[in-house]
């Protein structure tokens, strides 16, 4: 029997389906007639599209694509394209998964989220061109192709941002994250062009071999400032404290659902680049004795989750607090980096990116609650959630779990994965990020208990009156529900994935 | 398959009644948690363990051992079964229960199916964390009850119940992070371990003569199996609760409603003993042994202030729930003593005091639902007007007291033979003593506040017409006064098992005794 074997370009098909489908929709949109119906044609074909490249990164991610063979070293397989500029490989595939479930968790609940706003066939189609950039981020294998991927990632977020066009908070939350993600673009690609000064090439295999070689121009200086820019580009870029001031108004301006995808999605984008080009690009073996990324990851991880959280207990806007709450997650992130001093590197890496998997349902989640919210008018202080469990218990009951989950507590994956990343930091034997890890669970779990006991405890103001129940909405939260819950019992099955992932990019 | 017949039956009656509709959810949830007390009735009659769980040698009861998952070098599983420490409390829980949820009948009227629901979904994480064997099944339930439990106070309860709820809440969940680190020093310094299921744990722990020096700050270098000794008292002695840290209790008990706080004094109360017995005593009894006097102490302290405490109250609830930090003392210093009764009596006094605090809790709760209001000054002679609840309270203070014939008197009477005779403790009769002298507080405080408010002239401040309690409120009152008596008159119907199975753990203490014992030799001896 023949084996039938696919081109190697076709491993590259999961950003492609979604650059597609993107564009496909711009010719629905043209064709389609100009009545109610439009929405659903538009949204079902942003939905399709997304749940086929999930589809396909999944079956891949089973099949082994890109990823070692039995017998083979853990870091053989790689699928590389283009000169070896863009590679397919466990960490792409793992990453490109969590891009395309936050991705179609936010179409899903976005159908009725934009009931009678203007501009629909736009909103997905730069949700779709925002996720192709995403995934192109977690392919990149050279500055060039990450840095423009990056930018296809963030121009069309920062007009979905403002895509609420007569509200305030929405124009402002756009801009100021339109101008500070251009000042960090900015520092990002003089770093980058600082690293070609010193190494003389732009695609990551290249430069690595010079660093490691020696072949240095410039001497050590340039190649250390570079390496910083590039620290702190990637730092706004996954809202680490002190790159962090951008996002909570961008993600309390912004639509709810585009709240989580940011949040969610671009923050993992935000890591798989962070991942792959501090672990693989500049390995701490070489540069350390230039810059010693890992005590500066240390420095961020500690003030990110230390700051991000106490700011939350602070506030009264619950997607603010959120907003916070998921700046404090980066830094639980970062410890993947931090933590990489000793012991077993695949699985201290592969913990940070099994949090971010579960992270990826646990908060997209929360936010669609908050967009369920918003659709029915109610406000946004923690007040205006009161008593909101007598009308939408389902919905009171879900938003419960997320928080929950997220503070730690044993009801979805969320406890596991923060129970691997605090096995992370003993077994890379820095028990400070622990102790930290520790100390802001807990103080997390008093803010998020504040909206549930809003929702549950409190009496109902007067004015709270729901009328609607959209399916769509009630549809992703649910989903995002299932797999929160489920990633209890069946976590093992993704951490090893992320294990494996994460073997091919550190040293053994 | 048994125990995981019994946690799915009980969790998916959690799901069904939170479905059903009010009216119906009362009778129907009542009616669910009768089949995890026949499940744990047919656990009985084949119940063959013996020994210690976490010991070698020892038939574990209902056992199932099943890979879960794989964390680094660790094999997590899911571990479980049952031997003569927990399969008591695993009675209990059942029991106890099904009687807080009739009593629940009268005083919850507000979102029932919820109500019950979590009621259910909390005997489902409480069998769980008795059931459990590996740490991290364990610890999954044990962080799970505060989820309901949050809600039960904080929905259900008094006045000030969101501010309790949330007290409790955040207290517990620092200790649980507390002992959480503390296992995870232990864990981190054993070589060789490559499952985290307490019986392997235990071995480990066991056979390791030191874990080696931990430095803070580089200030000084403590011994880590003491320091682990530690993290683990301070993160259980919350749960207990074991003064300083009993803050929460009062709060949360006085602010739940009578079916939380029967549940809440009579399981939750437990967990933090049951996990002392399960970790500190069996895991490091050296520590527990060097240690031996102040620990000791520290339970005295709890009899004696929390009799105090008690003493001074008004409330009939707060005295009851004072109350309950001085019968956990008890536990404290039977555990402590390493001696067969000492350590059987603690845990047949975790049962007894299970019964008899959920008894008390539940008449006070029947007297309350009569006369809507629980202090003391406010009423009197309610023995006319109530005879069978008030007959039912004073039969229930005889218990705590410990009166002859009832389970408090046989656990008390076996923890200071125990204490009295420990070879551990150093000046062990002059600690029992003290310990005795709890006795007389609790005769004392139970007696005035029954003669004020029960005897004498009829008084009421409240305008409330008293009838008969209905019969629903009292069955559960006689129903527990039945097994307080049982228990009392036939203790060897759960002693037999607690005491095969604390017995490893008094030789292993009294083993390590020797050397400590010669190193205080004589100070006060």
């Amino acid at each position: 029997m023949t084996e039938f074997i696919l081109q190697e370009w076709t491993a590259l098909a999961p950003p492609i389906v979604l650059a597609i489908t993107a564009l496909f929709l711009l010719v629905v949109d043209a064709l389609a007639p100009e009545d109610e119906n439009a929405a659903i044609w538009i949204a079902g074909v942003s939905g399709v599209g997304t749940l086929l490249t999930l589809l396909i990164t999944g079956w891949f991610l089973v099949a082994g694509t890109g990823q070692p063979r039995e017998g083979e070293p853990a870091n053989a397989g790689a699928i590389t394209l283009f000169n070896e500029n863009i590679v397919v490989d466990g960490m792409a595939l793992f990453f490109i998964a969590i891009i395309a479930s936050v991705t179609l968790l936010v179409i899903i609940a976005s159908y009725d989220y934009l009931k009678d706003h203007p501009y629909q066939a736009e909103y997905y189609t730069l949700t779709l061109l925002a996720a192709t950039g995403m995934a192109m981020v977690a392919v990149s294998n050279s500055f060039v192709v990450a840095f423009i991927s990056i930018e296809l990632a963030s121009l069309p977020s920062y007009a979905l941002v403002a895509s609420l066009k007569h509200n305030r908070g929405s124009v402002e939350g756009g801009l100021k994250y339109f101008l500070i993600g251009a000042l960090s673009s900015g520092i990002l690609i003089y770093g980058i062009s600082l690293i070609y000064v010193a190494t003389g090439s732009l695609q990551f295999g290249a430069v690595t071999e010079a660093i490691v070689e020696g072949d240095i121009t410039g001497g050590n200086g340039i190649l250390g400032i570079g390496i910083l820019m590039i620290l702190a580009g990637f730092g706004f870029k996954i809202a680490a404290v002190p790159f962090h001031f951008w996002a909570p108004e961008a993600y309390e301006g912004a639509p709810a659902p585009i709240s989580g995808f940011l949040s969610s999605a671009s923050k993992a984008a935000g890591f798989v680049i962070t991942f792959r080009v501090f672990v693989d690009v500049f390995p701490i073996g070489a540069v350390g004795d230039t810059v010693d990324w890992i005590v500066a990851f240390q420095v961020l991880a500690i003030v990110t989750m230390t700051v991000a959280n106490f700011a939350a207990l602070k506030q009264t806007n619950v997607k603010r607090m959120l907003a916070y709450s998921s700046i404090g997650h980066a830094g639980y992130v970062l410890i993947a980096l931090a933590a990489l001093t000793g012991g077993n590197q695949a699985f201290i890496l592969g913990s940070g990116m099994a949090h971010l998997f579960v992270y990826g349902f646990m908060n997209t989640g929360a936010f669609l609650v908050i967009a369920l919210v918003e659709y029915w008018g109610v406000g946004r202080r923690i007040e205006d959630y009161n008593g909101l469990a007598t009308q939408a218990p389902f919905a009171a009951a879900a938003m419960s779990l997320f928080l929950f989950t997220l503070a730690g507590l044993p009801l979805g994956g969320g406890f596991l994965s923060k129970f691997y990343l605090l096995w992370a930091s003993i077994e890379g034997g820095v028990a400070l990020l622990a102790i930290a890890l520790i100390v802001n669970s807990a103080v997390s779990l008093y803010y998020y208990t504040r909206v549930v006991k809003a929702m549950w405890v409190e009496e109902p103001s007067e004015s709270l009156e729901i009328t609607s129940y959209p399916v769509g909405l009630y549809t992703a939260i649910a989903l995002a529900a299932l797999v929160t819950v489920l990633l209890l019992p069946g976590f093992g099955f993704v951490v090893e994935y992320a294990q494996t992932a994460a073997e091919m990019i550190t040293p053994p | 398959m048994l125990i995981e017949l019994l946690l799915a039956v009980t969790l998916a009656s959690a799901f069904v009644v939170f479905l059903a509709p009010d009216r119906y959810a009362a009778k129907l949830a009542t009616t669910l948690s009768v089949l995890p007390i026949i499940g744990t009735a047919i656990m009985w009659l084949s119940f063959d363990a013996s020994g210690n769980a976490l010991r070698d040698g020892s038939t574990i009861a209902f056992e199932t051992q099943q890979e879960w998952f794989e964390l680094g070098q660790y094999t997590l599983q899911w571990h479980v079964g049952v031997d003569g420490v927990s399969f008591p409390l695993l009675a209990l829980t059942t029991v106890l229960t099904t009687l807080a949820m009739i009593s629940s009948w009268t005083p919850i009227k507000e979102d029932q199916s919820q109500f019950y629901g979590f009621m259910l979904l909390m005997e489902t994480s409480l069998i769980g964390v008795f059931v459990a064997l590996d740490f991290f099944v364990w610890f999954i339930f044990w962080e799970f009850v505060l989820i309901p439990m949050y809600f039960l106070i904080a929905r259900w309860g008094g006045p000030r119940r969101k501010y309790a709820a949330i007290k409790f809440l955040i207290y517990t969940n620092v200790g649980s992070l507390v002992m959480f680190i503390g296992l995870f020093l232990m864990v981190l310094n054993l070589d060789g371990l490559t499952v985290l299921s307490l019986p392997a744990i235990t071995e480990a722990v066991l056979a390791a003569e030191t874990l080696g020096e931990i430095s803070l700050l580089g200030i000084a270098a403590f011994d880590v199996k003491a320091v682990v000794f530690l993290l683990l008292f301070l993160g259980f002695a919350v749960k207990v609760p074991v003064v300083p840290f009993h803050t929460w209790l009062p709060d949360a008990h006085v602010e739940a409603p009578t079916p939380v706080s029967v549940m809440l004094a009579g399981v939750l109360l437990k967990m933090g003993t049951y996990a002392l017995l399960r970790f500190n005593f069996t895991m490091l009894p050296d520590i527990a042994v060097q240690y031996a006097l102040v620990i000791a102490v520290v339970g005295v302290i709890s009899i004696i202030y929390g009799a105090l405490l008690a003493m001074a109250q008004r409330d009939l609830k707060r005295i009851v729930a004072y109350s309950s930090i001085s019968s956990m003392g008890y536990v404290i210093v039977g555990l402590v003593a390493f001696t067969p009764h000492g350590m059987g009596g603690a845990t047949f006094q975790m049962v007894s005091h299970g019964l008899i605090s959920g008894l008390m809790f539940m008449t006070v709760g029947v007297i309350y639902n009569a006369t809507h209001t629980r202090m003391v000054g406010d009423m009197g002679g309610l023995f006319d007007k109530m005879p069978y609840t008030v007959a039912i309270f004073i039969a229930g203070a005889f218990g705590y007291m410990g009166l002859p014939l009832m389970s408090g008197f046989a656990a008390e009477v076996l923890i200071f033979i125990g204490a009295f005779e420990s070879a551990v403790i150093t000046a062990a009769p002059l600690v029992t003593a003290m310990a005795m002298f709890g006795i007389v507080l609790v005769a004392g405080y139970l007696l005035w506040a029954m003669q004020r408010t029960l005897f004498g002239e009829y008084e009421l401040e409240t305008d409330y017409d008293l009838g008969r309690a209905p019969v629903h409120d009292i069955a559960p009152l006689v129903v527990l006064i039945g097994l307080v008596i049982l228990l009392g008159v036939n203790p060897d119907l759960i002693y037999q098992v607690i005491q095969d199975a604390v017995s490893p753990l008094v030789d292993e203490g009294l083993a390590t005794a020797t050397v400590a014992v010669d190193v205080l030799g004589g100070v006060l001896r």
